[in-house]
């Protein structure tokens, strides 16, 4: 009876997983489509691309902590991602309006999704858990945004290769972190889980975007 | 980049940094520790991306 019980409740822990999953999946693939229309659609100034971050980070850190247990909570996914798409509008169009942009633009794009896929499939199939990265993966966030913070102020092409690399690496590494927790049962909110998942890609996209421009010659 | 945009680029990394100390602090003292093994398994995804950038990076030189 014992032995019965236990294979109930991994049977229902392992569909209350694959549901977290699923849900992740479909709320990702919706906010990233509506992100990325929201780049291409609305052009506005540097400023306001600024604002807009500002905006975001407000929602996902005061906003979405009250609204991530109900229906809400997808509303504020969206705003989230919109906004987020719309700070990345003036960059876009930077890059698509120099030779060769539209070139860099969709190979950052591809590699995006390949090395998205590509970790997401590593962490599903050997469904290891990737929670000891934890500290190594925060300590190092904090690492290059104190280098951006300096990077601001000191314009250092180098650095800004080296924030750009670390931060590609990170958030390769955050992809395996967080998808691993939810296989794992460490992240049960599909609403939480998304938004971890969707900055993961936003940043590798962005970072890499400026990784393969300074190597083509289109920025400093 | 403006002056008034670079001060409020850096706030807003200030913030963030502010922000990332407690969790950073919290998976550094009891955050699970991974074996030898456990991180080989993560160098080796790690490194295949690096490879891939290399890629892109030649695919577009």
């Amino acid at each position: 009876m014992d032995n019965y019980g236990q294979v109930v409740t991994g049977r229902e822990s392992a569909l209350a997983t694959n549901k977290v999953l699923r849900n992740t999946y479909i709320l990702l693939s919706m906010s990233l489509i509506f992100s990325a229309a929201v780049s291409m659609a609305v052009g506005i100034s540097q400023g306001m691309a600024l604002v807009s971050m500002i905006a975001a980070i407000v929602l996902v850190w005061f906003v979405l902590p009250k609204f991530e247990n109900s229906a809400a909570g997808i509303a504020v996914v969206f705003a989230f991602t919109g906004l987020m798409g719309l700070s990345i509008g003036p960059m876009l169009a930077y890059y698509l309006a120099i030779p060769g942009g539209s070139n860099i633009v969709m190979t950052a794009l591809g590699g995006t999704g390949v090395i998205f896929l590509g970790l997401s499939g590593y962490a599903l199939t050997t469904k290891k858990d990737f929670s000891f990265m934890g500290g190594f993966l925060f300590v190092g966030l904090m690492v290059v945004f104190g280098a951006a913070l300096l990077n601001i102020f000191l314009s250092i092409p180098a650095l800004s290769l080296a924030v750009s690399g670390g931060v590609i690496l990170l958030m390769s590494g955050l992809i395996l972190f967080d998808t691993s927790r939810i296989i794992n049962g460490g992240e049960t909110n599909y609403i939480r889980a998304t938004v971890g998942l969707y900055l993961n890609i936003h940043n590798l996209f962005v970072h890499l975007l400026h990784l393969l421009s300074v190597f083509t010659g289109g920025d400093d | 980049m403006d002056m008034w945009m670079k001060i409020a680029s850096a706030a807003i990394l200030g913030f963030m940094l502010w922000r990332l100390w407690p969790a950073a602090n919290h998976w550094m003292k009891h955050g699970p520790k991974g074996s030898k093994k456990d991180w080989q398994t993560a160098i080796i995804a790690l490194a295949a991306v690096v490879g891939f950038v290399i890629l892109l990076i030649m695919m577009v030189r």
